[in-house]
């Protein structure tokens, strides 16, 4: 066991700008990521990449190389990084328990951090289990960290900025895909938001930028797809999709899917961090204070974990929790603290400016949020469908997704909830007829990574 | 389902997936490997059994579960590939020797 001032957990933008900072302002700091590098899923395999195939570089673009200076000052700092630390609990009594190499670890801390990013929302449709699906996340993963990419013919399907990104930067690899299939573009609604949107700095001109390259390209993109159904006997052989009721199909071998990004939250919730219902990125989220200040004592919780800002603004309120916990600490008093915070604060709102516009073009409409089609596999690990879900809430009095757990095992599985929360969410409130936030969540409980009961024996814990 | 780019780092690493041995290059998770190397497979579910194969690569989606020298149930997307490594797929439950 070892206590530092600031435990932080994740590598990603929010946690190394608060590992920086909180160095800078002398406090003891210990970052956890599990991850082997730092970087998080934005800048994924960063040093390594630069050293070994820089020529890769271009094809990620400068949003990806933007990270490299992050990391740089992040290895300058002093901090205790333990890569490769897989977080199965923490609580601010506590402190924190990871795993490492196969052993145990545990820190106590006086200020927790909870930087642990987004993941992709859930895309739940017929055959989403079948291996050749992944995320585009993930396709982006392959190359980042490990110069990978699909092979054979590869369609993208789904709505968000990182879908289009990641269809470039498969143009830039030589990848063509054989079809973009996009399911959302809400400009009229999103229209309210535009102006606040083309001020933030550089989103809109990015914006331009990539689907004018995708243009050039000459890559296709199918609009307003309104189902989508991938079929194969033990892997991806086709798509099947309709279009203003128009059924079309396509071969295919690999599908990757995006539905925008959620926050990655099942250490937060086993945390029990009082969470709200954030109807625009249609997702829970831990309510922060503007410190990002949980509702748990010494808990803070930083970047897209806290509400997805983006890996800029992720930045910023990372640093802006590191004055936090310093001030917290007794390193700083509280109007160095509120001066500090001052420059950063305003970068983190010109920055989070673009969100609104972004959350509404794209958000998902209800059909790819609570499935229709029987078939549709909403529970990954334990395979239980949209189908039984309906039948089920049909038939029985089923207040919330824990009642929901025992009738049908769904979210029991090893991803303890992570792949069906979302959609079950939406399942009941439909079902229900009641908002979100009135149904809840899953009682998350760690340990929430799966850990050997020789790891837990070896614990050293007075 | 995944293949390196032609100037990716070349294939250094000896690892054995389920007794065949292959060559994979050290900067591939254990996930990225079997995407690459393997036909893509890491396990089939303990309810269906039908085959899974890594989804979010990113530690979430609990797909790619292995054992992973000797030990049941590793997430292959968060394990770095090492020289010697024995892989092998899981199918279905897994077991608890007494």
């Amino acid at each position: 066991m070892s206590a530092v001032d600031f435990a932080i957990i994740g590598a990603g933008p929010a946690g190394m700008a608060a590992a920086i900072e909180a160095a800078g302002l002398d406090l003891s700091v210990a970052v956890l990521d599990e991850q082997s590098e730092p970087g998080g899923q934005i800048y994924r395999g960063i040093e390594k990449l630069l050293a070994t195939r820089p020529q890769h570089a271009a094809i990620l673009g400068g949003d990806y190389l933007r990270g490299a200076e992050l990391v740089k000052k992040f290895r300058a700092a002093a901090v205790d990084y333990r890569p490769g630390s897989e977080v199965w609990s923490a609580s601010s009594g506590e402190g924190v328990f990871y795993r490492r190499e196969g052993a145990s670890g545990h820190v106590r801390a006086r200020q927790i951090l909870v930087a642990t990013g987004a993941m992709e929302r859930p895309f739940p449709v017929p055959g989403w289990t079948l291996p050749g699906v992944l995320t585009c996340g993930a396709a982006q993963t392959a190359f980042k960290a490990s110069g990978l990419v699909p092979q054979g013919r590869v369609i993208v399907a789904g709505a968000g900025p990182l879908l289009l990104l990641l269809v470039a930067q498969l143009v830039r690899a030589g990848v063509r895909p054989a079809a973009v299939l996009e399911t959302t573009c809400n400009i009229r609604a999103a229209l309210k938001h535009a102006f606040a949107f083309t001020n933030a700095p550089d989103y809109f001109r990015k914006g331009i930028a990539l689907l004018r390259e995708l243009r050039h390209a000459g890559v296709r993109v199918e609009r307003s797809i309104d189902a989508l159904r991938i079929e194969g006997n033990g892997r991806v052989q086709r798509v099947e999709y309709e279009r203003r009721g128009k059924q079309s199909r396509q071969e295919a071998d690999v599908v990757l899917l995006h539905h925008g990004v959620v926050p990655n939250g099942n250490l937060a919730w086993s945390m029990r961090a009082r969470h709200v219902w954030d109807d625009r990125q249609r997702s829970f989220r831990p309510h922060v204070d503007r410190w990002g200040r949980s509702s748990l004592q010494n808990v803070l919780i930083a970047g897209d974990s806290g509400g997805i800002v983006g890996a800029i603004a992720s930045e910023y309120g990372g640093r802006i929790a590191a004055l936090a916990a310093a001030e917290a600490c007794g390193r700083i008093g509280a109007s160095e603290r509120d001066e500090r915070a001052t420059y950063l604060r305003a970068e983190y709102d010109k920055h989070v400016a673009a969100r609104p516009f972004l959350d509404v073009l794209y958000r998902p409409a209800r059909r790819w949020l609570a499935p229709h089609a029987a078939d549709t596999v909403v529970c990954r690990c334990e395979e239980v469908t949209a189908g039984s879900i309906r039948e089920i809430l049909a038939r029985h009095n089923c207040p919330g997704p824990n009642q929901l757990k025992a009738f049908t095992r769904c979210g029991m599985g090893p991803c303890q909830g992570r792949m069906c929360g979302l959609t079950v969410i939406e399942l009941l409130a439909e079902c229900r007829h009641a908002p979100p936030a009135d149904i809840g969540y899953y009682r998350i409980r760690s340990p929430i990574k799966p850990v050997t009961l020789g790891e837990l024996a070896a614990l050293d814990v007075e | 389902m995944f293949k390196p780019l032609p100037d990716s780092r070349a294939p250094d690493v000896r690892v054995i997936v389920d007794g065949r041995e292959i060559m994979v290059s050290a900067d591939l998770s254990v996930a990225a490997a079997v995407l690459a190397y393997a036909g893509g497979v890491t396990r089939t579910t303990p309810i269906s059994g039908t085959p899974r194969a890594p989804y979010c690569l990113m530690g979430v989606c609990f797909d790619c579960l292995m054992e992973i020298d000797g030990v049941q149930n590793r997430q292959a997307c968060l394990v770095p590939v090492r020289e010697g490594m024995r892989i092998e797929r899981q199918s279905g439950k897994r077991t608890v020797s007494p």
